[in-house]
């Protein structure tokens, strides 16, 4: 996790134009794991983000899968850059993950406030979703414990 | 006036007026076109405040002291201002708010109680901002009268027929939009608020969009009440007007209580202060109201003639710019409109364009412009808005046609 959060920050350091940022973010995007279209409904949209954004998290053996996407384009690089740091990581970890690398990258200090806040509600989500599989597998590991 | 008579504008000299203007953002001058949103404010405005709390503070109406009587004189003194602006003599008729949405707010709740009820209809059209929708729908709720919504063409707007039938199923209210905030429609208000008064029915008018591009008159509109927001006329945020005719002031009851809105407290019955007083309870916004004062002093400066001569050329030059971009859409193209441009562009998220532009140093606004049911109805997400004001220049369109062109590139 730390790893790939650290080859985010030293990509994005590679550019010194925003623009050239935005669109790496963009490109970024276009590798999401997309959500099956099937799940872009509102149990799974997060709300706060001036885009739509559909996020869903699967349990691979105690380890979380996303699927994400968005309609705009950005929005699916940002989701793409966080994903891409958690992705199949331990769900105990993710509930408990360092997003600073965001910081690192620039990316919280430079986003709009509409923006930022879309961003602190995926990873808000993020975190519930990692925090609820964390659980129930600790819930099972007691259960088999004690048994 | 006649164009040709009109003293040559230089632009520059305008723009010197507005501080913010020359803010940096991302180490480049701001071209700032997000003017229905906020307008910028002249120096005479910054300077008005600043003089009012440097030397004038002093709470209104009930000191016994000389500087109460000079910030009394300033914020009555700016009563009778706006008032003149709006056409109107009587300051009893001007009720001083914290901005479009409380106006709106206080007559939904004040007149709509006293006159609302089941099989009521209050009719607003489609291109509503939320401010007069919600407070609407609150009040429907509690007296069971019902929303009538009329509706907007496809090119923005009111669908006049449906507006007649909508009167011809009977009103009790009916509250438009002057100007739409989405789209830059000027609304034919005149002509509805005649036809409503035909059938008996009293009009609201949000003025929120129009008062900062053109005259109003509100005694030659005839409506019976009309509101809009200091802050986009170049005024502190805040602030704002209800216009409401006398009679109908007179009969509502009051919707705030608290001090100076009363004549005289006592636990078994307390009688209210006379118009407009009856509506502003508590401390006021006072450098608000001398500030909104300044504001349309510098305004009558500039003068309308100058403003929407400048602003019709922005808005020809900035349909014509964004106009020679591939895939480009234009949301609402009315006849008759203020220099608004809301766009599309091909198939990218106005979410996208705006944080492009932004990089750009243009200031836009994006998203649904708090009139979600008008998007739906254009069956769109949202639109990117560029909103210009008379302080803009055609550089600042050159800017913004580039950044769009930059933005539908990198989005392909």
């Amino acid at each position: 996790m730390e790893q790939e959060a650290q080859a985010l920050v030293d990509e994005f350091a590679m550019f010194d134009d925003w623009m050239d940022k935005y669109q790496y973010l963009i490109d970024m995007g276009a590798g999401l794991p997309r959500i099956d279209d099937a799940y872009k409904t509102d149990e799974y949209r997060i709300s706060g983000c001036q885009a739509q954004v559909w996020l869903r998290a699967e349990d691979n053996d105690g380890r979380i899968r996303f699927t994400a996407d968005s309609d705009a384009q950005i929005t699916r690089g940002l989701i793409a850059m966080l994903i891409r740091v958690l992705n199949n990581q331990p769900a105990r970890d993710v509930a408990q993950a360092d997003v600073s690398f965001l910081d690192g990258i620039g990316m919280k200090d430079h986003l709009s406030p509409t923006r930022k806040n879309g961003l602190d509600s995926m990873i808000k989500q993020i975190r519930l979703y990692a925090a609820a599989l964390a659980a129930k597998h600790n819930t099972t590991s007691q259960h088999r414990a004690t048994t | 006036m006649d164009p040709a008579t009109l003293p040559r504008i230089d632009p520059d000299t305008l723009r010197a007026d507005f501080p913010a203007l020359s803010t940096h953002v991302y180490d480049t001058t701001v071209a700032y076109l997000d003017n229905a949103a906020t307008a910028q404010k002249p120096r005479a405005v910054i300077d008005r405040i600043s003089r009012y709390y440097e030397s004038e503070n002093a709470n209104v109406h009930r000191g016994v002291h000389a500087m109460s009587q000079v910030a009394t004189n300033a914020y009555e003194g700016a009563r009778a201002g706006i008032g003149a602006f709006l056409g109107v003599d009587d300051v009893g008729e001007i009720v001083f708010t914290r901005g479009t949405t409380e106006a709106i707010n206080l007559v939904a709740s004040s007149w709509g109680r006293l006159h609302l009820h089941p099989g009521a209809n209050v009719v607003v059209t489609e291109m509503e901002h939320h401010s007069n929708i919600v407070p609407w729908q609150l009040i429907c709720q509690e007296t069971g009268a019902s929303l009538r919504v009329v509706r907007v063409t496809d090119e923005g707007e009111i669908d006049y027929e449906d507006y007649e039938r909508a009167l011809a199923e009977g009103a009790a209210l009916v509250s438009i939009v002057h100007v739409s905030n989405t789209l830059g429609t000027i609304n034919p208000v005149e002509r509805m608020i005649d036809d409503a008064h035909g059938l008996g029915v009293p009009v609201l008018v949000d003025g929120a969009q129009a008062v900062p591009h053109g005259p109003v008159d509100v005694k030659a509109l005839g409506c019976d009440f009309y509101c809009f927001s200091s802050h986009k006329l170049f005024g502190p945020t805040g602030f704002g007007v209800l216009y409401g005719r006398r009679e109908l002031l007179e009969s509502m009851p009051p919707w705030q209580g608290g001090g100076d809105m009363i004549e005289e407290v006592d636990f078994d019955g307390t009688t209210y202060n006379h118009l407009p007083h009856k509506f502003e309870a508590g401390t006021p916004h006072i450098a608000g109201a001398i500030g909104l004062a300044a504001a349309i002093a510098y305004v009558r400066g500039v003068g309308f003639d100058t403003i929407q001569q400048v602003e019709a050329d922005l808005l020809a030059y900035t349909v014509e710019r964004l106009g020679d971009i591939g895939g480009i859409r234009f949301v609402g193209t009315a006849r008759r409109k203020t220099s608004v441009v809301s766009f599309l562009v091909g198939e990218t998220h106005p979410y996208d364009v705006g944080s492009i532009l932004d990089r750009l140093g243009v200031a836009v606004r994006t998203g649904h412009h708090c009139t979600q049911p008008l998007m739906k109805r254009l069956g769109i997400p949202g639109t990117v808005r560029a909103s210009m004001s008379f302080y803009n220049t055609r550089g600042d369109i050159d800017r913004l046609a580039e950044g769009v062109e930059r933005a539908a590139a990198m989005l392909s």
